[in-house]
């Protein structure tokens, strides 16, 4: 076993010996908490090295297994992969920050079940964002469902239970009915389905065969809650505040996206993508995803709710982005997947630490709470402008990149729909911050708070880390964008 | 690639009975169980027999890989007028099918048999199983039409015997075994009937010899009778829908070892049968075969595939939903078969080999949960993990396989069909699957739920765990279905060679 090998063998093992070590120390909070917290480390410091030796032209690459002929259980890391893996395992360690704080504050039962599931996630994450074709991805991709499903029904009522139905039944469904016969139809077509820059069916299919693939393969990754299929997201929200987070910002929608920005660059390739009507009909379809989810978000005065809701159009920003007929726009789309997560896990955080500390869900609860929790507000406005990408935040320059491309490729729906849903976010997120900073506290009745002292400690450290973050990638986005250009195939 | 080749599993001697020695093996074992003096010597005839089989199997494979099929002439007088064997690949992978299956049943009824059949009678179920696993072996592996009419009612009358004998635990075992003694017969009289049919059109018995005649004589309206008598003569047999109302009940209230065996055996060993009779004898290429394939037998495998499935989804009784469901798998098989194309026919036996597997593990496993407390229900089964936790993680593995779950066997297969099907452009094929799939997913989520994470019922019996001796063979075979998960290349390999021999070469 050479050291890629080695490299990837760790990213596995670690989440996955994690999870076996989380359910036998189960009995001893404290072990279990240090455990997860050690796991965080080790990922990250496995997913930066393999980070840096992509970056250095050398990727780790690991053939596992071949079930049957031209099927194999392979990996191989590509910038794309290699962002995603260290974005999530990053993005884990500072939820399981906050996830202490949280679950400890609230006193949640069956906590030892939920940070097993979580490190079982994180291998499945894992494994998506290595899997050198569609067959290992599929296998992880499934993983991360059942894995997320006790997370999703962690309360363990019939709102819960009949979330999870939904969760289960459309991501499996997709799955099995679409993605799955879409995967064999490459499989047929191109006697492979590994990852290949340039496009793996580029030249090999007609138009028509082409169209049903894309239709197939980018419905079938339900996870990227693109409409019809995004019922699944906003109904997961009965979850936990960490699990809405880490699972529902970053884990499991970004790896939605992430299949459908990998099987755009890599399985059909931005020539293919650009002579297929079909990523037409896909792109008018995300933009009307957008519009939508932007208008529906702003009905909802539930705070997660409403997050959902952006976070259904924000995912659909980036499966546009995947599908312009143009290279540029997978770059964009690799950018905005990267921004969004961060920005996205500090609002939920934030919402998180809003209703552990005051019991407050509802947007009209929270007038004037800022004035006793100016940090989390503060927070939640920096979230809030990243995803609306005003400057000096790292969205500013990823929505810069999307309106670049689509307004280069004259893509004039998906150029109009970004804008409109930008405008709309600045209608529906940004006020929920200035309303409780601003604002004195409504109706002369101050609310009890649940915990005098506010959020606990490592809650508000945590939404200061990604908070931060949103800032400092203003500066990096032009080296992310570096990172990721071998992805268009056009380099080297 | 693995080199079957190179395999000597016997001696040279043995090696030239072989294929007689299959049959006539266990045959004698029967005999030898009927009158030995304990239950105990019983069961290790029985294992000794099946063993034998299995051995004899082996070395057939390493025959067949070496001189592509094998033709033993019974007391050497060739055909038409001595019985012939005949085994190709196709034949192969159904005798180590059967006879490994045999093996790991005998294995589990040492502790099995005592729970459910009455203690005077262990000796003639004994006698009972190796009788009908003669049989079967007997069907894959003649050469003979009318011969294999006489295996089929070996095996069948072992059948009737056994799942009768079941009467200990349930008394609508009887009714069951009557219901299957009827339909069976009525089978087996359609099949004698139609081989009729092709004797007189055709004045021979022999298969190689019957198929090679009717392709210089065309097809007549005796030849289509005589088709159509067989093949629905022998649908009976295989449960092919809508002539599968027997084997529920069968299913159902026969002995667990019966209960295993039959569901990796009984239906597969007619559906060969049948697939010789269409691929084989029938000439290539007639209008009445293609039609059919094309209107009869695609579309009512599609139809077994979900409407049985539906049936399982509904089913409150636990060894019955795994019944309509081996009758929904069956429609898997035949719609594999159906596509008439050799990567279909691999496809089709792949899914054969698999499902099996799969089922075996999954009604030893329930075996194993049930034979402490007798349950029957599903929510009698309530829980029933937390006592017995080795058994019930088998049963999840072999439900794993069952509804495709990524890195098991069942997965694979299901891959291999859905792909077969895209490759011969038949997209209704695809839908099928995938629709019976989800409905798949659906029957095993109320099992698994039922025997995971409903709490048992105040007041219930608790359940043990099964002994080592049934966990052995149980957990054999459920590593097996994550072994071939990860590397299928052993089946693939024969189910490859097989439809390459059924669809591609002469019989």
């Amino acid at each position: 076993m050479n050291a890629g090998e080695l490299l990837i063998f760790l990213a596995l093992a670690v989440p996955l010996f994690a999870a076996v070590a989380i359910y036998a120390v189960g009995r001893m909070p404290d072990v279990r908490e240090t455990l997860t917290i050690v796991a965080c480390i080790a990922l990250g410091i496995v997913t930066i090295s393999i980070f840096m030796r992509v970056g250095a032209g050398d990727p780790p690459v690991w053939t596992v297994a071949r079930p049957l002929a031209g099927l194999e259980i392979a990996f191989r890391l590509e910038p794309l992969g290699a962002l995603f893996a260290l974005m999530a395992s990053l993005l884990w360690g500072v939820n399981s920050l906050f996830s202490i704080g949280y679950m400890r504050g609230k006193r949640e039962a069956h906590q030892t079940r939920f940070y097993m599931c979580f490190a079982l996630a994180m291998f499945a994450v894992m494994g998506i964002a290595m899997a050198a074709n569609l067959f290992t991805l599929f296998v992880f991709y499934e993983v991360l469902t059942f894995s997320t499903y006790p997370l999703v029904t962690h309360a363990c009522d019939a709102r819960a239970r009949k979330a999870g139905r939904v969760y289960l039944a459309t991501l499996v469904g997709a799955s099995l009915v679409l993605f799955l016969p879409g995967i064999i139809g490459v499989q047929i077509a191109a006697g492979s389905t590994a990852f290949m820059p340039g496009g793996l069916l580029d030249g090999k299919v007609s138009e028509g065969v082409g169209n049903a693939l894309l239709l197939l393969l980018v419905f079938g990754s339900a996870k990227a809650a693109l409409m019809p299929l995004h019922g699944w997201l906003p109904s997961a929200m009965v979850a936990p505040a960490p699990v809405s987070a880490l699972l529902h910002a970053v884990a499991v929608v970004k790896a939605g996206v992430f299949v459908i920005l990998k099987v755009s660059a890599y399985i059909f390739g931005p020539d293919l993508i650009s002579a297929l009507p079909a990523a037409t009909w896909l792109l008018w379809v995300a933009a009307g995803s957008i519009i939508v989810a932007s208008l529906v978000a702003m009905t909802k005065d539930d705070l997660k709710s409403r997050l959902a809701w952006s976070t259904v159009g924000q995912l659909a920003y980036v499966t546009s982005a995947a599908l312009l007929p143009a290279a540029t726009g997978l770059l964009a789309g690799g950018l905005h997947m990267l921004v969004h997560a961060f920005a996205k896990i500090t609002l939920f955080m934030c919402a998180g630490a809003i209703y552990v500390a005051t019991g407050a869900s509802k947007v009209s609860e929270m007038r004037g709470l800022g004035r006793s929790m100016p940090i989390v507000f503060s927070c939640f406005l920096v979230g809030a402008l990243c995803v609306i990408g005003l400057p000096p935040f790292a969205g500013m320059w990823s929505k810069f990149l999307l309106l670049n491309a689509a307004f280069g490729t004259k893509e004039w729906v998906t150029a109009a729909a970004m804008i409109v849903s930008s405008l709309l976010g600045l209608i529906y997120l940004a006020p929920v911050a200035l309303m409780a900073l601003l604002q004195p506290v409504g109706d002369g009745s101050p609310r009890a708070f649940i915990r005098p002292d506010g959020a606990p400690g490592p809650v508000v450290a945590a939404v200061m880390v990604t908070a931060a973050a949103c800032v400092v990638l203003f500066v990096l986005a032009d080296a992310v964008v570096a990172y990721l250009a071998p992805m268009t195939g056009r380099v080297r | 690639m693995i080199s079957f080749e190179a395999l000597h599993a016997a001696p040279p001697a043995l090696t030239a009975h072989a294929p007689m020695l299959l049959v006539v093996g266990p045959l004698i074992a029967a005999c030898a169980a009927a009158f030995a003096p304990t239950s105990r010597t019983s069961w290790m005839i029985s294992v000794t027999g099946s063993i034998f089989a299995a051995w004899m199997a082996l070395a057939l494979l390493g025959e067949v890989a070496r001189h592509g099929a094998v033709d033993y002439f019974m007391g050497g007088f060739a055909p038409p007028l001595g019985i012939a064997f005949h085994i190709d690949a196709a034949g192969v992978l159904m005798a180590l099918l059967i006879s490994s299956a045999g093996v790991m049943a005998s294995l589990y009824s040492g502790h099995a048999l005592p729970a459910e059949v009455r203690a005077e009678k262990h000796t003639l179920t004994q006698a009972g199983f190796l009788l009908c696993q003669a049989g079967l072996l007997g069907m894959v592996s003649t050469g003979d039409a009318f011969n294999a009419f006489v295996f089929l009612e070996v095996s069948s009358i072992g059948t009737y015997a056994l799942i009768a004998i079941g009467e200990k635990r349930d008394r609508r075992a009887l009714p069951a075994a009557f219901n299957y003694l009827i339909m069976g017969t009525i089978g087996a009289t359609f099949y004698v009937v139609g081989v009729g049919f092709l004797f007189a059109a055709t004045g021979t018995l022999n298969m190689a010899d019957m198929g090679a005649r009717l392709a210089t004589l065309g097809d007549s309206s005796v030849v289509q009778a005589g088709f159509a008598f067989i093949v629905v003569g022998l649908g009976i047999k295989a449960a092919m829908f809508p002539l599968h109302g027997w084997l529920p009940g069968a299913y159902s209230y026969a002995p667990s070892l019966i209960a295993i065996f039959l569901a990796a055996t009984a239906t597969k060993a007619s559906i060969y049968l049948m697939a010789r009779f269409v691929f084989d004898v029938f000439p290539d290429g007639a209008a009445f075969g293609q039609g059919f394939i094309a209107w009869v037998l695609a579309p009512l495998a599609g139809t077994a595939a979900i409407v049985c499935s539906i049936q399982a989804v509904f089913e409150k009784e636990i060894r019955r939903m795994l019944a309509f469901s081996s009758v929904a798998q069956v429609g898997f098989i035949l719609l594999g078969l159906s596509l008439a194309t050799v990567a279909g026919a691999s496809a089709g036996l792949f899914y054969l080999a698999a499902h099996a597997l799969m089922k075996m593990t999954l009604f030893m496993a329930l075996g194993g949960l049930a034979i402490s407390i007798g349950a029957r229900r599903l929510d009698e089964l309530a829980g029933v993990a937390r006592d017995a936790p080795w058994s019930a993680a088998a049963f999840a593995i072999g439900a794993a396989s069952l509804a495709g779950v990524p890195l098991t066997l069942g997965f694979l297969a299901k891959w291999r069909l859905v792909a077969a099907a895209l490759e011969a452009g038949q997209i209704w094929i695809v839908a099928v699957l995938a629709i019976a799939s989800l409905l798949t997913l659906l029957y095993i989520g109320r099992m698994i739920e039922a025997i995971f994470f409903r709490p048992a019922p105040a007041g219930a019996p608790r359940a043990r765990e099964a002994p080592v001796g049934v966990l052995a063979p149980l957990w054999i075979l459920a590593g097996l279905s994550l072994w071939f998960g990860i590397d299928a290349s052993l089946p693939e390999q024969l189910a490859n060679a097989a439809g390459q021999a059924l669809i591609g070469g002469a019989p």
